[in-house]
């Protein structure tokens, strides 16, 4: 039944905003017509200021992980999480999550197939993807699309947030499921 | 604090890949990443022409205004210096509206049109203001009440019940955002990460 609620929220959910916002601003008289392609005029000059932005992030993101450092900070931080019961199999999930979206979802579908959807370690992994954004990837293009090269603290009350939110994943899944 | 992370980034992933015996798999990296990010950005084009096409109507429509005033009394505290009938507010909520719902590909353009609103009030055009950093962090650690895509590839693995994650997922992103909001509050005070003069003799050349 719940699962039901949310499929059509997820089905209907997109197809209902592109009727409703059109739709109110037929009736208060707006020509949607032109006011639709004056706006979407600015998508592609948004798409290319990214693009410097993101290819810096992404390098630099692609460089760490093909160097193999990911496994040496596994290692180093794994004494650490094992005191709040995260399992060793979920830390690598944990530190790609902020790094790459991509890669966060290949892990984490390694490990419902290798471990089940049921299984502690897939519900945790399924919760970590689901409640913490690619701060790394959202900071490069957010920024990026304004030009915004001074970050401020953005980065690190991102991290901080993504921390707190991935502890909070594994604590609430060891009390709910375990 | 960015200069220092990518820097470490790349210095740790070559010198590593160094020892490692990866070096070229460093390379490769290093050149599909680029590509990658060329592609992603690209890819964006479409996308973003809809939702900004969408958002278009919906402010001429006075849509967003009505919005922006009734979550006023959540905006106006998280955001005191964006005026509060300003469109950026009506762009921001509707991000996170995006978010909260798991519209991931609705809720970057939406986030991009409230960048480019936040930037009309920034007087200094390279240097982020502390409502930035707060929407940024905000969005990072998003509320999110349906993880759509998680619960897709959990019904596709065969999951009694792929929907079980969601109170959890809710629990998680209250927490991550609460602590978003804390951490940006309290980090735009700090000495570090105050906007120096020299940003503000670049701002007004």
């Amino acid at each position: 039944m719940f699962a039901d609620v949310v499929n059509v929220i997820s089905k209907f959910a997109i197809p209902f905003i592109l009727l409703t916002i059109p739709a109110y601003g037929f009736f208060k008289k707006v020509k949607v017509y032109e006011a639709f392609t004056d706006g979407a005029k600015e998508g592609f000059n948004t798409a290319v200021r990214i693009i410097p932005y993101l290819v810096a992030m992404l390098v630099g993101i692609g460089i760490f992980r093909a160097s193999g450092a990911m496994e040496i900070l596994v290692n180093l931080v794994s004494p650490i999480t094992s005191l709040i019961g995260m399992p060793g199999e979920v830390l690598p999930m944990a530190i790609m999550r902020p790094l790459s979206g991509g890669g966060a979802s290949g892990i984490m579908s390694e490990m419902i197939s290798t471990h089940g959807p049921d299984s502690l370690i897939g519900r945790m992994v399924s919760v970590m993807q689901g409640s913490t954004e690619t701060t790394f990837y959202v900071l490069a293009v957010y920024f990026g699309s304004v030009a915004i090269k001074k970050t401020r603290h953005a980065l690190p009350a991102g991290l901080i947030a993504d921390v707190v939110g991935l502890i909070t994943a594994v604590l609430v899944v060891r009390l709910m499921f375990a | 604090m960015i200069n220092v992370v990518w820097f470490l980034f790349i210095a740790i992933g070559v010198i590593v890949g160094a020892f490692t015996g990866n070096i070229e798999a460093v390379t490769d990296a290093a050149v599909s990443s680029a590509r990658t990010a060329v592609d992603l950005s690209l890819g964006l084009i479409g996308v973003m022409a809809l939702w900004l096409g969408i958002m278009k109507i919906a402010e001429e429509s006075g849509l967003i205004k009505t919005i922006a005033k009734a979550l006023r009394f959540i905006m106006v505290p998280l955001f005191p210096d964006v005026p509060e009938d300003h469109p950026a507010m009506g762009a921001m909520i509707m991000n996170m509206a995006a978010n909260v719902l798991g519209l991931g590909n609705a809720a970057t353009p939406l986030g991009l049109k409230a960048m480019q609103e936040l930037q009309e009030l920034n007087p200094h055009k390279d240097t982020a203001s502390n409502a930035m950093c707060t929407f940024l962090a905000i969005n990072t650690s998003s509320v999110t009440l349906i993880p759509a895509s998680v619960i897709a590839i959990r019904a596709a693995a065969d999951s009694t019940n792929p929907t079980e994650i969601i109170g959890p997922v809710i629990v998680a992103t209250l927490a991550s955002t609460i602590a978003a909001v804390i951490a940006v509050k309290l980090l735009q005070r700090l000495p570090v990460f105050q906007i120096k003069t020299e940003n503000l003799e670049e701002a007004t050349k």
